[in-house]
């Protein structure tokens, strides 16, 4: 039997529909079309679907389509302001903090998250919260002082 | 598969008991989703438990902390009081995987969870925590050293669910502490862990412990003889040294690639009196 689900994805409303044992992650790529929500692993580990769910960073393989009735959830289409990219985005490319690029999603939320809660964090507290998210390219280093220098530019704005 | 979400722990037992086929419970779902999604299981009903108010908050109440079921190890991070009155109880959810796993997964669920290596139950046992379990017969209040018989298997009868945690009221000099070996310095499975909780008396002289060990025995498992050798005196060598010994004479672990039956004995010791020197000195010990 198939959920009918309302819920706010990155401040618009949607209603979708998806099978009770389907997975955040598949509802979102398949039935929203947000497909800059990754699957990676599929069992929490690699953090290539993170979003965010009322504010809490989660991996969304971990979640069931149906849990997201009236929550508010945010992905990587909802980081830019139109044109305009987020301080985030701007310094992944910048740094070159991106190889093949399946792994960004993921740690541009998680990066997010961190700097909401921590907007001056150092260098190891960067590398401990994003420690739930796996990339095979580029080996962390240009991640991480790329968060560090968005950090340091959302800082002074 | 039918996925429910019921607002009330009644309707929650009441499904959890007329429910046919495979029912599972879902709390953060950072157990339970990866075992449907390696095929291990497959329920026919999902109880989703997050939407029952009672569940959802962290309470400070007249005789410590309730903790409910539902809430996230992130949530407990956050609370200022929790972590100050139970220090260990909070490293020890919080070292749970990562940022985004803490934002979903619960001490309640790692505790029916029943790994032997669960992080957050030694420090839960050493707290002297009770889960408040409610069933189909009323309220029963298990000690959490009770709650777990074997690897993956718990007390709960049909129809039961735990609806909260509740911790103690901190006494004035008592704290706790939790440390964990794992090789490597983040994201892994505890190889062996110890979870200490120490009151004091005046002088720094401890007036009760409670030591508990993870990872090394089908459950975690309390430490009654810490009691009966820390306390009456104050945290010294000698003690630190028996402490060890019955900690480690205590162990009966598995044998396998990430740690040697030898190797998690000997470490079971050596973190107890470690977390042991923590505890003391967060309580207003001098060592």
């Amino acid at each position: 039997m198939s959920v009918l689900v309302n819920s706010t994805i990155n401040g618009d409303q949607y209603e979708f529909v998806c099978e009770p044992d389907e997975t955040l992650l598949d509802a979102l790529r398949d039935r929203v079309g947000m497909t800059g929500v990754k699957e990676g692993c599929g069992t929490g580990d690699c953090g290539a679907c993170s979003i965010t769910l009322d504010g809490a960073l989660v991996c969304s393989c971990l979640v069931l389509g149906a849990e997201a009735e009236g929550r508010k959830i945010e992905t990587v289409e909802g980081m830019s302001d139109g044109d305009k990219l987020h301080p985030l985005q701007t310094k992944f490319l910048e740094h070159a903090a991106l190889q093949c690029g399946v792994c960004t999603p993921g740690f541009l939320i998680a990066a997010k998250a961190l700097l909401e809660k921590n907007p001056d964090p150092s260098e190891e507290q960067v590398r401990y919260a994003l420690a739930g998210n796996l990339c095979r390219c580029t080996g962390y280093d240009k991640i991480v002082r790329a968060v560090l220098a968005a950090a340091k530019q959302m800082r002074k704005a | 598969m039918q996925y429910l979400a019921p607002e009330k722990t009644a309707d929650a037992v009441k499904l959890l008991a007329k429910s046919k086929g495979q029912v599972h419970l879902l709390a953060g779902g950072s157990d339970l989703l990866v075992r449907m999604k390696g095929g291990y299981i497959e329920p026919d009903v999902i109880i989703d438990i997050k939407r029952i108010k009672p569940m959802q908050d962290i309470k400070k109440t007249a005789t410590g902390f309730n903790i409910g079921a539902a809430v996230s190890c992130a949530q407990m991070g956050d609370h200022k009081a929790l972590r100050r009155a139970w220090p260990g109880v909070v490293e020890a959810a919080n070292l749970i995987g990562s940022d985004q796993i803490q934002g979903r997964c619960t001490v309640a669920g790692n505790l029916c969870n029943a790994s032997p290596a669960a992080d957050s139950v030694p420090a839960l046992i050493a707290a002297k925590a009770v889960a408040i379990v409610k069933g189909p017969k009323g309220t029963r209040r298990v000690p959490v050293e009770n709650f777990a018989t074997a690897p993956g298997k718990t007390c709960l009868k049909k129809g039961e669910i735990v609806e909260s945690i509740q911790l103690p009221k901190r006494a004035a000099k008592m704290a706790d502490a939790y440390l964990r070996f794992i090789p490597r310095t983040e994201m892994d499975i505890a190889v062996v862990s110890a979870a200490v909780n120490l009151t004091l008396g005046p002088r720094g002289v401890i007036t009760a412990a409670r030591v508990a060990l993870g990872a090394v025995a089908p459950t975690a498992i309390l430490i009654p003889e810490a009691n009966k050798i820390l306390k009456g005196d104050k945290l010294t060598e000698e003690s630190l040294e028996s402490l060890a010994e019955v900690c480690s004479a205590a162990c009966k672990p598995i044998n396998d690639k990430r740690g040697t039956i030898d190797f998690r004995t000997h470490v079971a010791g050596v973190l107890a009196t470690r977390a042991a020197r923590l505890a003391y000195t967060r309580a207003g010990g001098k060592l």
